[in-house]
C-alpha cells in the first residue's frame, strides 16, 4: 500500500448528479406559480417553511448534539419582529423578515451563553424555558395585542403586492429562496472547518472537548445560524398567516414537535432526511389531520417506533441499502490499490 | 457431579465489536483449584475473564458452570450462580463507603461464610476504615475492597483480573498471602496476571494465552521458564 | 402583611415544585435520563385521581393510596418496556422518545377528558386556615402539602443513604457495568428508579390538582418548574432541590403580586439569573 493509492474525494459522483437534480427541481418549483393552483402554492409555501425549520433543527440536533425543544422561540421572535418592524417602523415586509433574522442572531448569542451551561439533555429543557420566556414577554406587549395577538394592517399587506395573487407569488418565491438559502448555508457550514469540529462533537464529546475552544465556537456558530434562519422562516410564516398571537407564534407542537417528527422519520443527521420527512409529514397531514388529537397521538407513536426500530430514518435506510447520497458531507479517503493487497488483521485483544 | 470440573470453557470465541479477541479457547477449572492465566498484553486474558463473568457475549455451550451451559448470560445472573469477577482497575463505586462497597457485593444474597465480619478478619485494615469513602483508600486497600466485594457474593469461582497492577511489591505479597485462605473451603480461583512469577507461585496449574489462543496448559510444577517463555512470546 | 402572605404561599407551593424536581433528578441521577414527559405524567396522575374520586367516591387524599402504587407500576412498566431501550451513549433516543411520549399522553388525555379545566375537591380542608399573626394566615392544605414534601424528601434522603435499594441506585449511577458484576440487573434497578420517581410525582400531582385547576396541556409547565427547581438548587442534592423549589415558588409569588402576568415570567427569569450567576446551583453535589 503506497500513499499514492489513496485519493481524497468530495463525496461521490452521486453528489454531482444530486446538484444537477437539485437545480432542475428549484427551477421547476420557481415556475410553479405559472402552473400550480392557489391552494397548491399555499401548501408548497408551508412545505418550504417546514423543510427549512427541519433542516435547521437537524443542523442543531443531528449534527451538533444541540437537541433543542425550544426552536419555537426563534419562530415566534421572527414573527413578532416582522410585525413590529412593519407596523411601527414602516419597513418593507421582506426587509423586515431579513432584519428579524439578524435580530434573532444577535439575541441568540447571550441566550447561547446561558444555555450552553446546561449539559446535554438539560440543554433541551433550558431551550424550552427560553421559548416560554419569549412567549410570556410577547403576551405583555400591549402594542402587539398582548395575549390575544394582532393582525397585520392593510397598508402593510398591500405593501407586499397590491393584488392577492401578487402577494401569494411573492411569499411563495421568498419561501423558496429562503429554503434554498437555508439548505445551502447548512451544507456549506457542515463542509467548513466548523463542520469538522461538529462531527467530532457528535462522535465523541469528551475527545472533542480536549479541543474545547474550537467546539464551543462551532456550537455557538451553529446555534446562531439556526436562530437566524429559524427567525426568518418565522417571519415569512406569519407574513403568510397575516395574524400573530403568542400561543401561535411560540407553539411547541407546531414549530418543534412536527419539525422533530419530520427529521426523525426522514433521517436525522443527514441533509436529505428532512426533505423525505417533510414529504411524509405533509402526506400524513393532508390525509389524517382531521382526526385531531388522535392524529397527533399517532405521530408521537410513529416517532417513538422510528427512533427505536429505525433510528436512521427512511433516508438512512435507503442509503444503507443502496449507498446512494445526494449531498455527502464527508471527504472520503478512497483506496484504489495498484495491485491486490493482502489483508492483515490485527491480533490481540483490547485488554 | 464431583468429577466434573466446576468451570468448563470449550472452544470459546469472543469479540469486541467487530474485533475478534478469542479464537477457540478451551480450559477447565476444578472446585478449590487455583489456576494462573498468563500472557502478554493483548493476548486475551481479560477478555476471557469478562466472557466467563458474562460481560461479553458468547455462544451458550462454550461456557459451562457446574454442568450448566451459561455462555452469554448476563453478569448479574452469573453472580447469583457463584461466579465473581474482581475487575481490572478495581472499579469501586466512588459514591459508596468502604462498607457499602462490601455490602453491595452481598447483593446476590448467596449463603456462605463470607460476610462483613469475615472480610474484616481477612483484611483488618478495611474494618478500621469502613466508614471512609472508598476513593480515600490507598491502591492496595482499594484492591482489598474489590476482592472483599467479590467475596461477599460467596462465589464458588473467583476471577481476579490483574490484582497486582500498580501496587507496591510488598502489598502484592500481602494480598497473595490471603488467597490460600480464600481457596480453603473449595472456592476455585483464576488469576490473570502479567507478572508471571507471582501468579505461578500461587497456582497449581497455568494457562498461557497468546493471540487469543491457549498456547500452553500445564501443571505449574512442570512448567519451566523456557516452556512458558516459548508459549508467551511464541518463539 | 399582604406581601408576607404572598411570600408564605410561595414557600409552601415551592414544596410541590421540589417534589416535581425530585422525581426528575432521581432518574437523571440513576440513569442519566431526562424525561421530557415528566410533567405530562404528573398531569396523568391528577386525571387518574379524578377518575378515582369520581368512581369510588373517595377524597383526593384517600385516592393517593391507589394512585401512588398505580403510578409506580406505570413507571416500572414504562421503563422496562420502552425507556430501557433508549439508554446508551447517544443523547437523542431518550430525549426524542420521551418527547413523543409527552405528545401521546397530552393528546390521549385530550381525547378522553377534553380540554376542559378540572379540579379535585378535598372538602373542608381546602378552606381551613390558621392565623399566624394579624393579617398573615396559613392555609391547612398548603401547610399539609409542604409538610408532606419535606417528609418525602427526608424519606428519600434516608432511602438513598441508608437502604440496600438506595445503595443499588448509587452504585448503578456510578458505574452501571460494574453494578452488574455485583448482581444488580440494571434494567430492574432503572425500573425501580422510575417507579419511585412517578410515585413521588403522583403525590405532588394530586396535591396540585386540589389546589389549582388542571388540563391536558399543563404537563410542560410542570416539567419546566421541576427542572428549574433542580437547576436552582444544584444537581444531585435533595435538600438543595427543596430550596430550589422554594426559591422558584417565592419568585413566582412575588411576580404575581406585582402583576398577574408576571407570575411565570418571574420564575423563569430567576432561573435564568441563577444560570447566569451560579450555574452549578446554590447547593451543588457534595463531593466525597
Amino acid at each position: 500500500m503506497s500513499p499514492r493509492d489513496f485519493h481524497i474525494v468530495w463525496g461521490a459522483r452521486s453528489s454531482r448528479a444530486g446538484g444537477v437534480v437539485a437545480l432542475a427541481l428549484v427551477a421547476a418549483l420557481a415556475a410553479a406559480p405559472y402552473y400550480a393552483g392557489s391552494a397548491n402554492l399555499n401548501l408548497l409555501t408551508q412545505f418550504f417553511a417546514y423543510l427549512a425549520l427541519a433542516t435547521l433543527w437537524n443542523l442543531l440536533a443531528g449534527f451538533s448534539g444541540l437537541v433543542s425543544v425550544g426552536q419555537q422561540a426563534w419562530v415566534g421572535l421572527g414573527g413578532y419582529c416582522m410585525f413590529a418592524l412593519t407596523m411601527f417602523g414602516g419597513v418593507h415586509p421582506l426587509a423586515a423578515v431579513a432584519i428579524a433574522g439578524v435580530v434573532a442572531a444577535v439575541v441568540a448569542v447571550p441566550v447561547a451563553g446561558l444555555l450552553f451551561r446546561l449539559r446535554g439533555a438539560y440543554f433541551a429543557i433550558g431551550s424550552w424555558v427560553v421559548a416560554e420566556v419569549f412567549r410570556l414577554f410577547s403576551s405583555q406587549m400591549s402594542a402587539l395585542g398582548g395575549g390575544s395577538g394582532t393582525s397585520l394592517p392593510t397598508r402593510v399587506i398591500t405593501s407586499i403586492a397590491t393584488s392577492r395573487q401578487g402577494r401569494e407569488f411573492t411569499i411563495y418565491w421568498s419561501s423558496l429562496a429562503l429554503v434554498a438559502l437555508v439548505m445551502g448555508l447548512t451544507i456549506w457550514l457542515l463542509r467548513s472547518r466548523w463542520g469538522l469540529a461538529l462531527r467530532a462533537i457528535h462522535h465523541n464529546e469528551i475527545a472533542a472537548s480536549a479541543n474545547g475552544v474550537e467546539t464551543t465556537r462551532a456550537k455557538l456558530v451553529v446555534y446562531v445560524v439556526a436562530a437566524f434562519g429559524t427567525a426568518m422562516v418565522g417571519g415569512l410564516i406569519f407574513l403568510q398567516k397575516l395574524r400573530i398571537s403568542p400561543d401561535a407564534a411560540f407553539s411547541v407542537n407546531d414549530w418543534t414537535a412536527f419539525v422533530i417528527f419530520m427529521t426523525v422519520i426522514g433521517g436525522i443527521g443527514r441533509i436529505e432526511g428532512p426533505i423525505v420527512g417533510a414529504i411524509i409529514f405533509f402526506a400524513l397531514r393532508e390525509t389524517l389531520s382531521d382526526l385531531g388529537s388522535i392524529y397527533l397521538l399517532m405521530l408521537g407513536a410513529v416517532a417513538i417506533v422510528a427512533m427505536l426500530k429505525a433510528p436512521r430514518g427512511v433516508w438512512g435506510y435507503i442509503v444503507e441499502k443502496t449507498g446512494f447520497e445526494f449531498a455527502p458531507l464527508e471527504r472520503r479517503v478512497v483506496y484504489t490499490p495498484a495491485k491486490p493487497a493482502t489483508a492483515v488483521l490485527p491480533k490481540g485483544d483490547a485488554q | 457431579m464431583r468429577d466434573a470440573p466446576l468451570l468448563k470453557v470449550a472452544d470459546l470465541v469472543a469479540y469486541y465489536g467487530d474485533f475478534q479477541a478469542l479464537y477457540g479457547v478451551s480450559l477447565d477449572i476444578a472446585a478449590g483449584e487455583v489456576v494462573a492465566i498468563v500472557g502478554a498484553n493483548g493476548a486475551g486474558k481479560s477478555t476471557l475473564l469478562k466472557t466467563i463473568a458474562g460481560q461479553l457475549a458468547a455462544r451458550r455451550e462454550s461456557v459451562s458452570f457446574d454442568g450448566v451451559a451459561i455462555g452469554g448470560d448476563p453478569a448479574f445472573a452469573n453472580v447469583r450462580r457463584g461466579i465473581a469477577l474482581v475487575p481490572e482497575g478495581r472499579r469501586l463505586f466512588p459514591s459508596l463507603s468502604v462498607e457499602e462497597n462490601l455490602l453491595i457485593g452481598g447483593q446476590a444474597k448467596r449463603a456462605g461464610r463470607w460476610n462483613l465480619a469475615a472480610i474484616y478478619e481477612l483484611f483488618p485494615v478495611l474494618g478500621e476504615r469502613r466508614r471512609q469513602p472508598s476513593t480515600s483508600l490507598s491502591g492496595g486497600q482499594q484492591q482489598m475492597v474489590a476482592i472483599g466485594r467479590a467475596l461477599m457474593s460467596n462465589p464458588r469461582l473467583l476471577l481476579c483480573d490483574e490484582i497486582s497492577l500498580g501496587l507496591a511489591p510488598i502489598i502484592v505479597k500481602d494480598i497473595y498471602a490471603r488467597l490460600p485462605l480464600i481457596a480453603a473451603d473449595g472456592v476455585a480461583i483464576a488469576i490473570v496476571e502479567q507478572d508471571i512469577a507471582q501468579a505461578l507461585a500461587a497456582a497449581r496449574r497455568v494457562f498461557c494465552l497468546r493471540e487469543g489462543r491457549v498456547a500452553l496448559a500445564s501443571e505449574t510444577k512442570d512448567a519451566s521458564r523456557e516452556k512458558i517463555a516459548a508459549a508467551y512470546f511464541g518463539v | 402583611m399582604e406581601w408576607t402572605n404572598s411570600i408564605l404561599q410561595g414557600v409552601l407551593v415551592g414544596g410541590l415544585y421540589a417534589l416535581f424536581a425530585t422525581g426528575l433528578s432521581l432518574i437523571f441521577g440513576v440513569m442519566r435520563l431526562v424525561n421530557i414527559a415528566h410533567g405530562d405524567l404528573i398531569v396523568l396522575a391528577s386525571y387518574l385521581a379524578l377518575v378515582a374520586t369520581q368512581t369510588l367516591g373517595v377524597g383526593p387524599l384517600t385516592s393517593l393510596l391507589l394512585i401512588v402504587p398505580l403510578m409506580a407500576v406505570i413507571g416500572y412498566g414504562l421503563q422496562r418496556i420502552l425507556l430501557n431501550h433508549t439508554l446508551g451513549d447517544d443523547l437523542l433516543p431518550p430525549l426524542l422518545v420521551t418527547f413523543g411520549l409527552s405528545v401521546i399522553i397530552q393528546n390521549g388525555l385530550l381525547e378522553v377528558f377534553t380540554a376542559d379545566s378540572r379540579k379535585l375537591h378535598a372538602g373542608a380542608i381546602e378552606t381551613a386556615s390558621w392565623p399566624l399573626v394579624s393579617g398573615v394566615s396559613v392555609g391547612a392544605l398548603p401547610a399539609l402539602q409542604f409538610v408532606v414534601a419535606v417528609l418525602l424528601i427526608a424519606g428519600l434522603q434516608a432511602l438513598f443513604y441508608r437502604t440496600a435499594i438506595g445503595r443499588a441506585f448509587r452504585a448503578t449511577s456510578d458505574d452501571p457495568a460494574t453494578a452488574q458484576l455485583v448482581g444488580l440487573d440494571n434494567r430492574h434497578v432503572f425500573g425501580l428508579a422510575m417507579a419511585l420517581s412517578l410515585a413521588v410525582v403522583a403525590i405532588a400531582g394530586v396535591f396540585l390538582a386540589v389546589r389549582a385547576n388542571f388540563d391536558p396541556a399543563q404537563g410542560p409547565s410542570r416539567l419546566i418548574f421541576g427542572f428549574e427547581a433542580v437547576i436552582i438548587g444544584g444537581l444531585g442534592n435533595l435538600w438543595g432541590t427543596l430550596a430550589g423549589g422554594v426559591v422558584l415558588g417565592v419568585a413566582q409569588a412575588i411576580g404575581a403580586k406585582i402583576d398577574p402576568g408576571w407570575q411565570l415570567l418571574a420564575g423563569h427569569l430567576t432561573f435564568l439569573a441563577v444560570l447566569a450567576i451560579r450555574p452549578e446551583g446554590f447547593f451543588p453535589r457534595v463531593k466525597h
